[in-house]
């Protein structure tokens, strides 16, 4: 039995469709990913699965339990980590997961007993009585995501988890959140990092305007829906190289601002002639979960 | 929109919530003692003494005692009022402590209850601060003003009820100035906190009939002089309603606002 079985799920706000028919299955021990531009209604399919707002058609099970008429009860065994830290920002560290678990009908000792543990994994021990306001972004969020573990959740959601962290910190939150895996928990998280995405999870599900487009492993979107070799194409001479030249070795081509995107299963040909051409430079690289990605949401802006 | 209406659930699960504002509340207990505290009792002293001192007797006491009763009522008022709009406003709108809770297993109703009942403990701090006053100047005896207490939590209930509602529309901090300035001072001015509600013209006095903290005052002022209200339970009821009415809207509201 799936751990979170939605079909045919529907939300609208004032006649606009933001979640328009959706399925979605997680298994135990996966790592799921929702993957979709600003808008797609992933934050919204997040509030309706944890029961947070009713649908307007479809079905949510959650555990084995009906949302949202026991999400309440299917919470007491879900991890939730926001979009935005919401901490409380009167509290320590070690107070803020004290405070967390008792709205889990936690008893203090039962609490007390494990921070140690969480604020160890969050890499915190050293600053289990600072306030939250000394805490850099990095540690917030892993502090955000040690209070989701603090009930031992069998799912974690988690919401844009990276977003807006540097590098360092986010190589380290996708170390945490594949240790959180080996201990067989489950994982649903939202993300527009398909580098995240690619890293993390199992399955993916490429979503917009409400709905599922595309669903499978990374390397399976990639085998699917896109040839294997991209070759980015810029330089000055490039418009001109694209006008003559790009048909004969690309098999689709996109032009992105200043770029080509050649899209090829085989780039031994294309290589060396860009490589005679001092008006062109390239790239050459495998294809990408953000090459699927652009080529089935399309490259418009989302704002 | 029906889900939304439902009547309040009231379940124990608020206690955490309540705890939480409670910590918050220790961690800066003496300067919110001293703000919550001051500004009443030296409003009380200072126009006690200060305008008593010019006045005969004042509905038939010194007008320091008179005054006694009004500033129980507006400063348990005032004290439920702020809690649940700006300190409210921030662990809802500002800080999203409510949205982290609600990610937990609790329930909006769970949170709202944990900020009512809240907003009453502070009140009743506030309440009998002031009591505490009266008492230590021997204005009134203990035995007759014990039923103050339940009066003060029966006042912070009403305008902790009453102002969830503004907290359920406000944008911003800015908005809560409308509701001080249109319905908190004038219930200052019209219900009988520093002169009778009978010095006013007929008019303001038919007003003043139908603010809840009139019915509050009208209660509290015959237990501090030692005597027995009138219409103890017409009183009671407005309070209730005031207060019992305030909650469910502004639950509705909140429900509105936050579970869409």
């Amino acid at each position: 039995m799936p751990l979170l079985n939605i079909r045919n799920l529907r939300k609208s706000y004032g006649g606009l469709e933001v979640v328009a028919g959706l399925d979605i299955a997680v298994a135990r021990g996966e790592c799921f990913g929702l993957l979709g531009p600003n808008g797609a209604g992933k934050t919204t399919t997040l509030r309706l699965a944890l029961g947070l707002t009713a649908p307007d058609g479809g079905e949510i099970a959650m555990l084995g339990l009906p949302v949202p008429a026991e999400a309440r009860e299917a919470r007491m065994r879900i991890g939730v980590v926001p979009q935005m830290d919401n901490l409380d920002p009167d509290f320590s560290a070690r107070e803020n997961l004290l405070i967390y678990g008792r709205y889990f009908g936690l008893k203090d000792a039962e609490i007390a007993a494990r921070i140690p543990a969480l604020l160890e994994f969050a890499g915190l021990s050293h600053r289990a009585d600072a306030r939250i306001e000394a805490l850099s972004g990095g540690m917030k969020r892993r502090l955000t995501l040690a209070r989701a573990l603090i009930n031992d959740p069998d799912l974690i959601f988690l919401d844009e988890p990276t977003t807006g962290l540097d590098p360092q910190a986010r190589h380290m939150m996708w170390q945490w959140l594949r240790r959180l895996l080996t201990q067989g928990k489950t994982i649903v998280l939202t993300t527009h990092f398909m580098e995240e995405a690619e890293r993390l999870c199992d399955r993916v599900a490429i979503m917009d305007h409400g709905k599922i487009i595309a669903t499978g492993s990374p390397h399976e979107l990639i085998r699917n829906h896109i040839e294997p070799q991209v070759v980015e194409v810029y330089g000055e001479g490039m418009a001109g190289w694209m006008a003559a030249h790009s048909r004969a070795f690309c098999e689709r081509v996109e032009k992105v601002g200043e770029t080509v995107f050649c899209y090829t299963h085989d780039s031994k040909d294309l290589l060396p002639h860009l490589h005679d051409r001092s008006d062109l430079r390239y790239l050459n690289r495998p294809a990408s979960l953000e090459d699927v990605f652009l080529k089935l949401t399309g490259r418009d802006l989302r704002d | 929109m029906m889900q939304f209406l439902r009547l309040p659930i009231l379940n124990l699960r608020f206690i955490p919530v309540w705890q939480r504002n409670f910590l918050v509340w220790r961690k800066l207990a003496i300067p919110s003692i001293l703000g919550n505290l001051a500004d009443p009792a030296f409003y009380m002293l200072g126009l006690g003494y200060g305008l008593g001192g010019l006045l005969p007797e004042v509905g038939g006491v010194p007008y320091l005692t008179f005054l006694a009763a009004g500033t129980v009522c507006y400063s348990t008022m005032n004290s439920a009022t702020f809690e649940v709009l700006y300190s409210g406003f921030s662990r809802m709108h500002v800080q999203k402590t409510w949205e982290a809770i609600l990610n937990a297993p609790l329930t909006l109703d769970d949170v709202m209850l944990g900020e009512l009942v809240w907003a009453i403990s502070k009140s009743l701090l506030s309440g009998l601060a002031i009591l505490a006053i009266v008492w230590a100047l021997g204005l009134a005896g203990l035995g007759q003003t014990l039923w103050l207490i339940p009066l003060i939590i029966l006042i912070g209930f009403c305008f902790a009820g009453m102002g969830l509602v503004m907290n359920a529309l406000s944008p911003n901090y800015d908005f809560f100035m409308y509701y001080f300035t249109l319905v908190i001072t004038p219930m200052v001015l019209l219900c009988g906190v520093f002169y009778p509600v009978d010095q006013l013209p007929a008019w303001l006095q038919a007003v003043s009939a139908w603010l809840p903290l009139t019915h509050a005052i009208e209660l509290a002022r015959p237990l501090v002089q030692g005597g027995m209200p009138q219409q103890i339970f017409a009183h009671i009821l407005a309070l209730l309603a005031y207060g019992g009415v305030g909650y469910y809207i502004a639950l509705v509201l909140t429900r509105r606002r936050l579970l869409k």
